[in-house]
C-alpha cells in the first residue's frame, strides 16, 4: 500500500483545531516590510488524519521492537521502556537548560552518577556528557589532543594515525581538526600491523585513533605494545567507543593504555537509535587532558566552591534522594553544579548551546542503574556468546568467516566471496533477501577491507530461537540462490517497497514535495 | 539478568556449539593483565521499580517552577499526539534508514519534513537534521566556506546580537577549518546590527555574515539591508532563525533582493521539550545550488524496480562513511527522532496553528513587558520592533534578584550581565503561548516584592 | 574485458590522456575505471585557469556508493573543461574515452607525456588487478 504525502492528503481551510491557541493572528507589532506575505507549506490536516498517516508511516519500519536487526558496529539491543517512562517525566520535560542549580539538584544528581559510572566502567580519570553523537565525542577527543600537544608547546603534531579498517568518521574527525591521516594497514587475521605502525609514528603523529575490538570483530591483540610505541613516540591514544558492548565489564580502556575515549550511549548504554538518532558520545579522558574536557560538566559543589548562589546555603533545601544500596558515589548531603571555562580555563570549549543531548543521558543513566555492578559485566558475555554461537553455526553450515581463526568479539564478519565467483550472489543480494524473511540485514560492504562482506552484530539481548531461525534463513536464501538466483536478485518481495532506483535518486534529485 | 534472554541450558548448548568450556573462555584472547575486576563505582541494579521510585523522587525535586526563561530554548504546548506516535517503538527503535526497503515509515518522514522546513525558511533543500541550532550554525559557516569561491579568507561576520552560546561552538567547532569569527556591535537604542560597525569591514575579503532574526535580545533585525549590503561584499549570507517566528516574519529565503544563502536554527520550538537543553535538532536549508556542499543525510523520492515511488538517502558520496577524510563533515548520528517529532508537531499545527502560536507568544511578551516595567525602577531596553522575547533594565543587580524569585518557583529569565556588562543590570524575558494572564500577574507581584523587599533591606 | 585503446597514454590510477594536434592534452578516466565506479551520478572537472600538479586531485567523480579522486598525470593549466558532464555524468560511463573526456590542459612540459604508460603496458597492469 502507497502511503500519500501527507501534502497530498491536506486540504486548504482543514486544521486540527484542539491545537489552536486560542487567540486571533495580530501581526501589527511587525513592521510590514518584516512580515510574511505567503503561508508556509505546511499541511492542513486534521488531527485524526496526521495520527493515522504517521501511524502508518511507523509500520512501514523495521525496528528493534519489531524485528532481529543484527546490524554490525551499531548494538541494536533492546531498548528497555522504562528508560524512556521515566526520562519523559514532566519535570525533567519541563526543565529549562538554564534552570538555576537550586532547581536542579535531581537532574544534576544523575547525570553526575552517570560520569561516575563511566569513569569506572572505562577506566578513566574523568567523563564529559556533552557531545551529542559519537561524531561530536570524536571531535572533543581529538580536539583534545590537539589542545594537550598545543599546551605543550608541541606544534608539529597534526597527523592522525588510523587503520585502514576504521570507521569514515574517524579520517573524517581528523580532517575537520585540520589533521592530516595516516593510514595504517591490518594484518591478515585482523590486527593493526605493528610494524607498519612502528615505521609511521614521529614527532609529527598527534594520536592514533583505534577501535578495540575493531571493525573486524576481533580484540586487538597487541594493543598494550601499540600503545608503548605511540607514547614512546609522544602521540596519544584515542579509543572509538563504538565496540565498547564487546568488553564491557570484562576490560577496561584506560587499562589498556587509552588516553581519550568516546562512548556511543545509543548503542551501549540502550539508548534508542530514533531512526537515526538522537545519540550521545560521551567522552573519557586520562588525567592529562582533564583540564580540556569540553564543557559543561557536572561538579559537586563543596564547601567552598559555593560560586553559584542558591547552592549549599539554603537551609530549606530537601535532602537529595538517595537510594538504600550501598552507593560509594550517591551522598544524599551533596550538592552539584556545573563545571565551566572558570573551571576548566582550558576547555575545548562548548560543543552544544547547553549540556548535549540531556533526555538521551537520563535513559542511559536509568538502564545503568537497572544493570547496576554485575549486569554490565553481564552484557559482554552474552554479547559475545551470541556472536560466537552465530559465528560457530553460520560457519557449521558452510559459510566463510573473514577471521576463522579468531574468536569473534561481539561481532563478526562472513564473506560472500566464494558465492559471489560461483552464483553471483551478493552482499546485498542476501540482505535484501533477509528483510522477506522478517530480518534486518546486517551491515553490509564495511569494514571495506573484507570483500561481499557482511559485519554481524547480535547483541546480548536475542534470544537461541531467534538466533537459530537467523541461521536457518541465511541458509535457505544460499539454497535459493544455487536453484534460481534471478528470484533472490530480485528480492525484496514483501516490503513497502521493491529495490529503489538510487541512481534515479542521485542523478534527478527529488529532495521535496511541489506541487503539480 | 536484566534483559537477557539466555536460560541455564541455552548457554550450555550454545558453548557446546561454540567448543568452548565456559562464556570466560570467549576472551581467552585478550591479555590476562588487562582484565578488569568488579567494577567499584557501579552500584547493584534496581529492579524497574525501585528506579521508578528512585527517578520520581529525583524528579520532584526538580519541581516544575513558572518558567520565563528563554534564550534560545522555549516552553511550547506540544500536542499529545507527537510524542504517543513518536514513541512507537517502530520510529524509536530504528536505526539510520540505510536498508530504505525496510525504513521506508522514516524515509517518507523525513521527506516530508524537508519538504516542510523548506517552505518555513523560503529554500530548496534541506538535510535530515544536525545536533543542535548552535552546532548547524558552525556547520553552515563550514559549508559557506566551501561554497564561496570567490571571498576564501574565513573571515565571518557575526554580530553580538547573534546567541552568544552559538558563538561559542562555532569557534570551538570552526577554528581548525580556518573560520574566523569577527564581532559586530549593535545600536544601543534598537539593540540590533549596528550599520557604521557593518561599514567598517566594507570592501575587505568577507566569507560569510551571519544574521540571526529575532535576534538574541528577541528584537528584529532589518534582515533586507543586511542582506544585501553582505551580498554587495561577495559574502554568503547564513541565517539563524527561529521556525516558529517564521509563521509570521518574512522567510530567509525572500531576504534582500536574492534571499539568505544557508538557513539554519534550533528546531527545539517545533515539538521538542525543554529537557534540559536536549535532545533537540538542528535544521539547515540552502539554495539547490549549494546542496553538494551541504553536510548530513538528506533524501530523496525515486522509484522502484516496478515503477513505484519510493525513498532512500541520496548524495551519500558527501558524507563520512564513503569520502572518509573528504567527507564534507564528520556527522552520522544526527537527531532523527526529534525530527520526527517536529514532523508531527508541524502537521498537526498547521499554517494556521503555527502562526497562532507566534502571534500568542508575541501577544504575552508584550503583556508581561507592559507589567513589569509598571514596576518602579524596570524598564524596558529597547525600542524596536520584536518578537516574544524581550530585555529589560532593573534597578539592582540581576543575580540575586532571579535567586529570590526562583525561591518563590519562578524562573524570572536570563541574566545578561555577564557577557553584556554594558546592558547593566539587563535581563532578558519571554512569556510563550504557554503562560496564562495570571501566570503573567503572579511574575509580577513576585518581582515587585522582590525588588521592594531589596530596597527596602539594603 | 575493458577498453583500452590503443593510441592513448595511461597512468595506473586510471586516467587516460590523449596528445592533441595544438599541442594540448586531453584526460578523462579509462573504460575500466567508469566499470569499477558503476553508475556515475555526479562528475566535478576543475575550473579553467587551474594551474596543477603532476598526481593532483583535481576532478572528482561520484557514484551512488563511492566517490573518486581524478589525479592529472602530468603538470600542466587547464584550458578547457567538459561541463556536459556537470548534468549528464552517463555520458561518462557511456563513453569515456569520446564524449566523456573530463579536461584539457596545456601541459607544463610537453615531454612529460612520453613517461606514461602505452596501452600494452597499462592492460598488463590491469591482469594483475
Amino acid at each position: 500500500m502507497t502511503e500519500p504525502l501527507i501534502f497530498e492528503v491536506s486540504r486548504p481551510g482543514r486544521a486540527a483545531h484542539a491545537q489552536n491557541p486560542g487567540c486571533a493572528i495580530d501581526v501589527s507589532g511587525i513592521p510590514p516590510a518584516l512580515r510574511r506575505t505567503d503561508r508556509p507549506r505546511l499541511p492542513e490536516v486534521s488531527e485524526m488524519q496526521a495520527v493515522r498517516h504517521f501511524t502508518r508511516l511507523s509500520q512501514k519500519n523495521f525496528s528493534i521492537d519489531t524485528h532481529f536487526y543484527p546490524l554490525g558496529s551499531c548494538t541494536m539491543k533492546y531498548n528497555p521502556r522504562a528508560c524512556n517512562r521515566l526520562a519523559m517525566l514532566p519535570e525533567f520535560l519541563a526543565r529549562h537548560p538554564l534552570a538555576p542549580e537550586s532547581h536542579s539538584q535531581g537532574f544534576l544528581a544523575c547525570m553526575y552518577e552517570l560520569q561516575e559510572i563511566l569513569k569506572d566502567v572505562t577506566g578513566m580519570a574523568g567523563v564529559s556528557l556533552t557531545p551529542m553523537a559519537g561524531a561530536q565525542g570524536e571531535f572533543a577527543g581529538v580536539a583534545m589532543i590537539r589542545a594537550y600537544h598545543r599546551a605543550r608547546n608541541d606544534l608539529e603534531r597534526t597527523e592522525i594515525l588510523v587503520p585502514d579498517a576504521a570507521h569514515g568518521t574517524n579520517p573524517a574527525t581528523a580532517a575537520m581538526l585540520g589533521c592530516s591521516v595516516r593510514e595504517i594497514p591490518t594484518d591478515a587475521d585482523g590486527d593493526v600491523d605493528v610494524e607498519a605502525l612502528k615505521a609511521a609514528v614521529g614527532p609529527k603523529t598527534a594520536g592514533i585513533m583505534l577501535t578495540n575490538p575493531s571493525t573486524l570483530g576481533v580484540f586487538e591483540r597487541r594493543i598494550q605494545e601499540i600503545a608503548g610505541i605511540v607514547h614512546q613516540a609522544g602521540g596519544l591514544l584515542y579509543y572509538d567507543g563504538a565496540n565498547l558492548n564487546a568488553i564491557l565489564g570484562k576490560v577496561r580502556p584506560g587499562d589498556m593504555g587509552f588516553d581519550v575515549i568516546h562512548m556511543n550511549l545509543h548503542k551501549t548504554f540502550s539508548t534508542p537509535h530514533g531512526g537515526g538518532g538522537p545519540g550521545a558520545g560521551a567522552v573519557g579522558v586520562s588525567e592529562r587532558l582533564r583540564p580540556f574536557m569540553p564543557i559543561p560538566v557536572v561538579g559537586v559543589a563543596d564547601d567552598g566552591g559555593n560560586r553559584e548562589s542558591g547552592i549549599g546555603n539554603r537551609e530549606d533545601r530537601p535532602a537529595l534522594a538517595s537510594d538504600d544500596s550501598p552507593f560509594p558515589i550517591a551522598d544524599s548531603r551533596r550538592c552539584y553544579r556545573w563545571l565551566d571555562e572558570r573551571d576548566l580555563p582550558q576547555t575545548i570549549g562548548r560543543l552544544s548551546a547547553w549540556m548535549g543531548n540531556a533526555g538521551v543521558l537520563l535513559r542511559a543513566y536509568v538502564y545503568a542503574r537497572m544493570l547496576g555492578r554485575e549486569g554490565m559485566q553481564r552484557v559482554g558475555e552474552f554479547a559475545t556468546l551470541n556472536a560466537n554461537y552465530l559465528a560457530a553455526r553460520l560457519k557449521d553450515k558452510g559459510f566463510e568467516l573473514a577471521f576463522p581463526r579468531r574468536r569473534a568479539s561481539h561481532e563478526f564478519i562472513i564473506t560472500l566471496k566464494k558465492q559471489k565467483q560461483a552464483i553471483g550472489l551478493t552482499a546485498t543480494d542476501v540482505a535484501k533477501r533477509l528483510l522477506d524473511y522478517g530480518f534486518h540485514a546486517p551491515t553490509i560492504y564495511f569494514p571495506l577491507l573484507v570483500p561481499e562482506c557482511l559485519l554481524i552484530e547480535p547483541t546480548e539481548t536475542e534470544d537461541k530461537e531467534t538466533l537459530d531461525a537467523f541461521v536457518d534463513a541465511l541458509v535457505a536464501i544460499w539454497d535459493e540462490a544455487r536453484a534460481d538466483i534471478a528470484k533472490v536478485k530480485g528480492a525484496p518481495y514483501t516490503m513497502p517497497v521493491r529495490r529503489l532506483d538510487d541512481v534515479r535518486a542521485a542523478r534527478q534529485l527529488d529532495l521535496r514535495w511541489q506541487p503539480a | 539478568m536484566p534483559f537477557i534472554p539466555h536460560t541455564d541450558t541455552d548457554v550450555k548448548e550454545m558453548l557446546a556449539a561454540i567448543g568452548a568450556p565456559g562464556i570466560d573462555a570467549l576472551f581467552d584472547e585478550i591479555p590476562a593483565s588487562l582484565r578488569c575486576g568488579p567494577l567499584k563505582n557501579v552500584p547493584e541494579g534496581l529492579p524497574e521499580m525501585q528506579i521508578t521510585q528512585l527517578m520520581h523522587q529525583r524528579a520532584e525535586l526538580d519541581g516544575l517552577p513558572l518558567c520565563f526563561l528563554g534564550a534560545g530554548a522555549y516552553e511550547h504546548h506540544i500536542p499529545a499526539a507527537v510524542w504517543e506516535i513518536t514513541t512507537r517503538g517502530e520510529f524509536y527503535s530504528a536505526y539510520t534508514p540505510y536498508q530504505a526497503e525496510a525504513s521506508q515509515g522514516t524515509l517518507q518522514l523525513l521527506y516530508e519534513y524537508q519538504t516542510m522546513i523548506c517552505g518555513l525558511t523560503g529554500m530548496e533543500v534541506s538535510n535530515a537534521s544536525m545536533y543542535d541550532g548552535a552546532s548547524a550554525l558552525g556547520e553552515a559557516l563550514l559549508m559557506a566556506l566551501r561554497a564561496n569561491r570567490r571571498n576564501t579568507s574565513g573571515t565571518v561576520l557575526i554580530p553580538e546580537t547573534v546567541h552568544p552560546y552559538y558563538v561559542d561552538v562555532v569557534r570551538a567547532t570552526t577554528h581548525a577549518q580556518g573560520v574566523h569569527p569577527v564581532p559586530v556591535d549593535y545600536a544601543a537604542a534598537s539593540g540590533t546590527t549596528l550599520s557604521e560597525a557593518l561599514a567598517a569591514h566594507e570592501g575587505r575579503d568577507i566569507t560569510a555574515v551571519v544574521i540571526q532574526q529575532p535576534n538574541f535580545f528577541g528584537q528584529l533585525e532589518d534582515v533586507d539591508r543586511l542582506t544585501d549590503w553582505a551580498h554587495a561584499q561577495g559574502a554568503l549570507v547564513v541565517a539563524v532563525v527561529n521556525p516558529v517566528s517564521l509563521a509570521l516574519l518574512k522567510p530567509p529565503g525572500q531576504w534582500g533582493s536574492t534571499g539568505a544563502d544557508i538557513v539554519c536554527g534550533d528546531g527545539q520550538p517545533l515539538g521538542a521539550p525543554l529537557s534540559s537543553g536536549g535532545p533537540y535538532f538542528g535544521f539547515l536549508t540552502t539554495k539547490m545550488a549549494y546542496v553538494r556542499e551541504m553536510p548530513g543525510r538528506i533524501v530523496g523520492r525515486t522509484v522502484d524496480l516496478d515503477g513505484k515511488p519510493g525513498y532512500t538517502l541520496t548524495l551519500q558520496a558527501r558524507e563520512q562513511h564513503i569520502r572518509r577524510a573528504k567527507a564534507k563533515s564528520n556527522i552520522c548520528t544526527n537527531q532523527g527522532l526529534l525530527v520526527t517529532a517536529a514532523t508531527i508537531h508541524m502537521s498537526l499545527l498547521g499554517p494556521e496553528g503555527l502562526a497562532r502560536v507566534a502571534s500568542a507568544c508575541m501577544a504575552n511578551t508584550r503583556e508581561l513587558l507592559g507589567l513589569l516595567s509598571s514596576i518602579p525602577g524596570v524598564e524596558v531596553v529597547f525600542d524596536a520592533p520584536r518578537f516574544h522575547e524581550a530585555v529589560l533594565r532593573l534597578p539592582k543587580p540581576v543575580a540575586p534578584v532571579l535567586e529570590a524569585l526562583a525561591a518563590r518557583d519562578i524562573f524570572g529569565g536570563f541574566d545578561l550581565s555577564g557577557r553584556y556588562p554594558e546592558l547593566g543590570h539587563a535581563l532578558l524575558v519571554c512569556a510563550t503561548e504557554t503562560k496564562t494572564r495570571d501566570d503573567l500577574q503572579r511574575y509580577r507581584a513576585a518581582l515587585a516584592e522582590v525588588l521592594l523587599a531589596d530596597a527596602s533591606s539594603t | 574485458m575493458s577498453k583500452v585503446p590503443a593510441e592513448l597514454k595511461y597512468v595506473k590510477s586510471h586516467e587516460w590522456l590523449r596528445r592533441e594536434a595544438d599541442g594540448t592534452v586531453t584526460i578523462g578516466i579509462t573504460d575500466h575505471a567508469q566499470e569499477a565506479l558503476g553508475d556515475l551520478v555526479f562528475v566535478e572537472v576543475p575550473a579553467l585557469g587551474r594551474k596543477v600538479a603532476t598526481n593532483e586531485a583535481c576532478a572528482v567523480v561520484e557514484s551512488v556508493k563511492a566517490a573518486s579522486d581524478v589525479y592529472a598525470p602530468i603538470a600542466g593549466e587547464v584550458v578547457a573543461a567538459n561541463e556536459a558532464l556537470g548534468t549528464s555524468p552517463e555520458i561518462l560511463n557511456s563513453d569515456p574515452y569520446g564524449a566523456g573526456w573530463m579536461w584539457k590542459m596545456k601541459p607544463a612540459n610537453a615531454a612529460d607525456v612520453d613517461g606514461l604508460l602505452d596501452a600494452a603496458a597499462y592492460e598488463a597492469y590491469l591482469k594483475t588487478l
